[in-house]
């Protein structure tokens, strides 16, 4: 006999106003969640995953309407007042928000925040309270807790803020925590700390939480069961098991072979789903999937499908698809359903590496930021220590990944290569072209060759240019005649997949993956040879990052290009990369062919960057031995002595005597070839090569 | 190739969408008939602005004096056309150049930086520690005797200052932003960078500048007459009018209230325009307005 169900939710629909007109945010979902049970929601950004979730905690604005039933233990928590409802929020059902920051009071201390938290639902005297602040703090692994609980949340890093709210949320002992998109804006690193510490809190309180995320991976490692929202609506939901490997929505699949593994490699076909979700305003009747979906029937266009049980998988396991009767009979895959096209093989031809032409050559590249202080008399005070050091060269047709996490260097040596200028110490050489000594005239010349994607397509597109004036500024800037500007735009735009007619659109009214292919015409209109493309797809949401990606590698073979890839995401760079150098506070720690680096990594700040990924594969994702760093990273304005990486390294804490461990104090590792392959160089004085996937 | 019409650049979008916007065009459409009747009604009407009717005195409008006429028998129609041939000239061109000054020197101050911004910063420091006044009045004597047009460059010499620090300020936030990198990386120089990008980035503030300038301006124009630089009796301006018979308001009403109502009527028009150039600029606003 299963536990009744702790929360309810019976079609709940929630319109929300605009100026467009009524926007239909969530469109009768129903779900339940039973005790101490994770329950994931996952969809793209305007899915719903995350009103559906504030409606049942009534937390939406006023003009929201909220139709259907939420029962929390049986009670019927829409409709109440509330003064009625702040007696279950923060008590009984607990909230962690994605944003630490800006859900943390700036005026008042951690420990007072959490002694608040825990004074509003029950009586004990204020001691009491911060006593089991404290004790919460120290729980969810923040070190010397009572120290830091007088701390300002300004204070704290962005992991130890999100440590603080689970202290929260936890703080009363309820029995569901709603947790939207609780690592999203953290690194890898951080986030595996943060899942670990959302499982301790789950040991201990034995609450059931309903994770909201958009990453299959998280939901693979943590949830029991899945939901996956589209267009507003539930569009699968079952075990995580049966959703996984069972998927029978065509936009389930879709998304599960949209994701570049880590562990598949460059050999793994991406299946894009065309297209864009459609507009909750003004919905066509049908399917919201119909017109994205490769297995329409005309039936599609006219009656949305219900969610109906799926007989050969276990119970529960629901998919609102006219056809997944069909597509569980035949048992269709992701690349059964969506076309995808063939991997790419490395383009080098075999030739050997030495022999191909470099393109560009950074050697002990340098950068340090002054830190200054007083308005008129200026001080030196400190330097920050962004890029020390580091070297690497890509040949042509090549794709270097350059990993680390934020704060590690890596947009500070991108934006040096951009410049062109001679940077602080270290020589960087462009098609033969050292940036020390080469006049104006050759500077603008190389600009030519040498383009740049940024990250964000809305940042990086002048809103107020129409896309045509967007690809001629390149053209014109380096002497193309106008008369040739409008045919090259329109070649431009078929080269990245759009029509003709974007052209006279402004970036507005595109959608966020064809924003980012006008960021890729712009970079491509003089025909560079090298691009520079900083995070092109982190900002996009998963089922479009495919089609960049696979956008990205064709052009790479068409043009023959050679791409420097600046990625936080390992598992783009396992897929699009031939080499990869992984960069910790501004050095590099290890770096070589990708298959060496990502197979057998010798570093151990590799290793753990590996394998704080998650895999979205539940089996995969539930037996890997995880290593989960410690701490933040260090200030980059005082990295440590010896080698940088010692303050978190599992390896330095666990493993080393105290005799080895001087070495690491003392010594700074050099990059060299210690664990095998002549081009695999790493920078630990004692690596071991270790399989983390 | 598709057949479609190659309307894509910025401009000719900006201008589609500002001809589609029915109040600009009615608020351009006034501005353009009052030029006209400002300019062409003296060649057809009976009396002009410097001849007195020594038989109507304080006149009502009448039909032989539209507008009525003054205490010395001036016609009130003839002084209000003319008053509006400068005024609209001082207003129009001395908005845009004082516009157009403060977005230029407070661009390329913000943009270039170092010696650049310290050298315009100072300049825009001093001018608005001076009283603009007395620099007038100084200078006055060299202008004496040429065009009153020159009266125009010298209102708007000394309006620019306070917007041109603003601007400054949203062009220092503006070249950190990633579109302006981009066009850097891809070798644009920087003017070209300042007036594609940054400028029409801050399309809406230049916009209001200079409709509100249009009737600053005006009014402006009137104290230095008053204090007998500009325009001198017995020409006229709207201004001169206003505060002339701004104590007759109440008495002999078409003295004040016929010119104040064509100062409304052209500020309101200017502000229709202003509000249309916006829209058109703004990819944002809805490209289609009843």
């Amino acid at each position: 006999m299963e536990a009744a169900p702790i929360l309810q939710v019976r079609d709940l629909s929630v319109t929300l106003d605009s100026e467009a007109g009524p926007v239909l945010a969530v469109r009768s979902v129903s779900y339940s969640v039973r005790p101490g049970e994770v329950f994931g929601i996952v969809g793209e950004s305007g899915s719903g995953k995350s009103v559906s979730s504030l409606a049942v905690m009534s937390l939406l604005p006023s003009h929201a309407r909220i139709r259907g039933s939420v029962l929390f233990r049986g009670q019927e928590l829409l409709g109440q007042s509330d003064r009625a409802l702040s007696r279950i929020r923060g008590r009984r059902i607990a909230m962690v928000f994605q944003d630490p920051l800006s859900a943390l009071t700036p005026v008042y201390s951690v420990g007072d925040q959490i002694a608040e938290a825990i004074l509003v639902h029950e009586s004990m005297s204020r001691e009491a309270a911060t006593e089991r602040a404290v004790e919460l703090l120290a729980l969810v692994g923040i070190p010397s807790p009572r120290h830091r609980a007088t701390a300002f949340p300004h204070e704290f890093s962005g992991g130890m803020r999100q440590r603080a709210m689970i202290a929260m949320a936890i703080a009363n002992r309820p029995d569901l925590i709603i947790a939207d998109e609780p690592t999203t804006a953290l690194d890898v690193t951080i986030q595996a700390q943060i899942l670990q510490v959302l499982r301790t809190a789950q040991e201990v309180t034995g609450a059931a939480i309903i994770l909201i995320t958009h990453d299959m991976g998280i939901i693979a490692g943590m949830a029991d069961r899945v939901g996956v929202m589209y267009a507003g609506k539930l569009v699968e939901t079952g075990s995580v098991d049966d959703v996984f490997y069972r998927a029978r929505m065509p936009y389930t699949l879709g998304l599960l072979g949209s994701i570049p593994r880590l562990d598949r490699g460059t050999h793994q076909a991406l299946t894009p789903i065309e297209g864009t979700p459609p507009s909750l305003v003004d919905l066509p009747p049908g399917c919201p999937f119909e017109s994205r979906c490769p297995l329409r029937i005309p039936s599609c266009r006219e009656v949305e499908p219900p969610l109906l049980e799926m007989a050969a998988s276990g119970p529960g396991h629901l998919a609102a698809c006219h056809r997944s009767a069909e597509v569980e009979r035949r048992d269709l895959k992701s690349a059964d359903v969506f076309p995808a096209p063939p991997p790419h093989a490395s383009d080098r031809d075999g030739a050997p590496r030495a022999e191909l032409d470099q393109v560009l050559e950074v050697q002990d590249l340098v950068k340090h930021f002054p830190l200054v202080k007083g308005a008129i008399l200026r001080r030196r005070v400190g330097t920050v220590h962004a890029v020390d050091g580091i070297s690497f060269d890509i040949r042509r047709g090549e794709t270097l990944g350059l990993v680390g996490e934020s704060g590690c260097g890596k947009t500070t040596a991108i934006m040096e290569i951009l410049n062109l200028l001679a940077p602080t110490s270290g020589r960087i050489v462009v098609f033969g072209r050292d940036t020390a000594n080469i006049t104006h005239r050759e500077r603008f010349e190389t600009r030519r060759d040498l383009q740049v994607v940024f990250q964000d397509p809305m940042a990086s597109l002048d809103p107020r240019l129409p896309v045509h004036d967007i690809l001629a500024e390149p053209l014109e800037a380096h002497g193309v005649p106008a008369v040739e500007h409008s045919a090259r735009v329109r070649e431009l735009l078929r080269l990245v997949g759009l029509e003709p007619q974007h052209a006279s659109r402004y970036p507005q009214a595109l959608s966020g993956g064809q924003r980012q292919r006008v960021g890729i015409a712009r970079a491509l209109a003089l025909e560079p040879r090298l691009l520079v493309l900083d995070e092109p797809v982190s900002s996009l949401d998963v089922s479009i990052r495919a089609g960049v990606i696979n956008l990205l590698e064709q052009l790479k073979k068409e043009l023959g290009l050679s791409y420097l890839f600046v990625a936080h995401d390992l598992s783009v760079v396992r897929h699009i990369a031939d080499r990869v150098a992984v960069m910790y506070l501004g050095r590099f720690v290890e770096i070589g062919a990708v298959d060496d680096v990502f197979d057998r990594p010798a570093h151990p700040y590799t290793q753990a960057l590996l394998s704080a990924i998650p895999l979205p594969d539940p089996v995969k994702e539930r037996t890997r031995t995880r290593i989960v760093l410690e701490g933040d990273l260090p200030d980059p304005s005082d990295p440590p002595t010896g080698c940088r990486f010692r303050t978190r390294c599992q390896k330095f804490s666990g493993e080393l005597a105290d005799a080895a461990r001087r070495r690491c104090i003392e010594e700074q590792p050099a990059l060299a070839a210690r664990t095998g392959g002549p081009d695999h160089l790493d920078a630990c004085h004692y690596a071991v090569t270790a399989s983390v996937l | 190739m598709t057949a479609e019409p190659d309307v894509t650049s910025r401009g000719q979008l900006v201008l589609r969408r500002f001809l589609r916007r029915r109040l600009a065009m009615l608020g351009f459409t006034i501005v353009l008939v009052l030029f006209a009747i400002a300019y062409l009604s003296p060649l057809f009407v009976a009396w002009q602005y410097d001849e007195l009717d020594a038989s109507a005195f304080l006149s009502p409008p009448t039909g032989e004096h539209w507008f009525g006429t003054t205490q010395n028998g001036f016609d009130m129609f003839a002084l209000t056309m003319r008053g509006m041939q400068k005024s609209l000239v001082v207003g129009l061109v001395g908005a845009v150049l004082s516009t157009a000054l403060a977005a230029i020197a407070g661009a390329f101050a913000g943009y270039f930086g170092r010696i650049l911004n310290a050298a315009i910063s100072a300049v825009m420091d001093l001018l608005l520690v001076l009283p603009g006044f007395l620099i007038v009045a100084i200078l006055s004597p060299l202008f004496q005797g040429r065009t009153w047009l020159f009266f125009v460059l010298l209102l708007a010499a000394f309006q620019w200052m306070i917007t041109a620090r603003i601007v400054r300020g949203m062009t220092l936030s503006l070249k950190e932003r990633e579109f302006v990198q981009a066009a850097r990386f891809m070798g644009v120089p920087g003017w070209k960078i300042i007036f594609r990008h940054i400028l029409p980035n801050m399309a809406s503030l230049l916009i209001i500048d200079a409709t509100v300038n249009v009737s600053s301006l005006i009014l402006a124009e009137v104290g230095l007459s008053f204090f007998g630089f500009g325009i001198q009796p017995p020409d006229v301006s709207l201004g001169t009018l206003i505060g002339n018979y701004s104590n007759a308001a109440l008495t002999f009403w078409w003295q004040f209230y016929l010119p104040a109502g064509f100062l409304v009527l052209l500020v309101l028009a200017v502000n229709l325009v202003g509000d249309g150039l916006r829209d058109a600029f703004d990819p944002n606003a809805p490209s289609r307005v009843t």
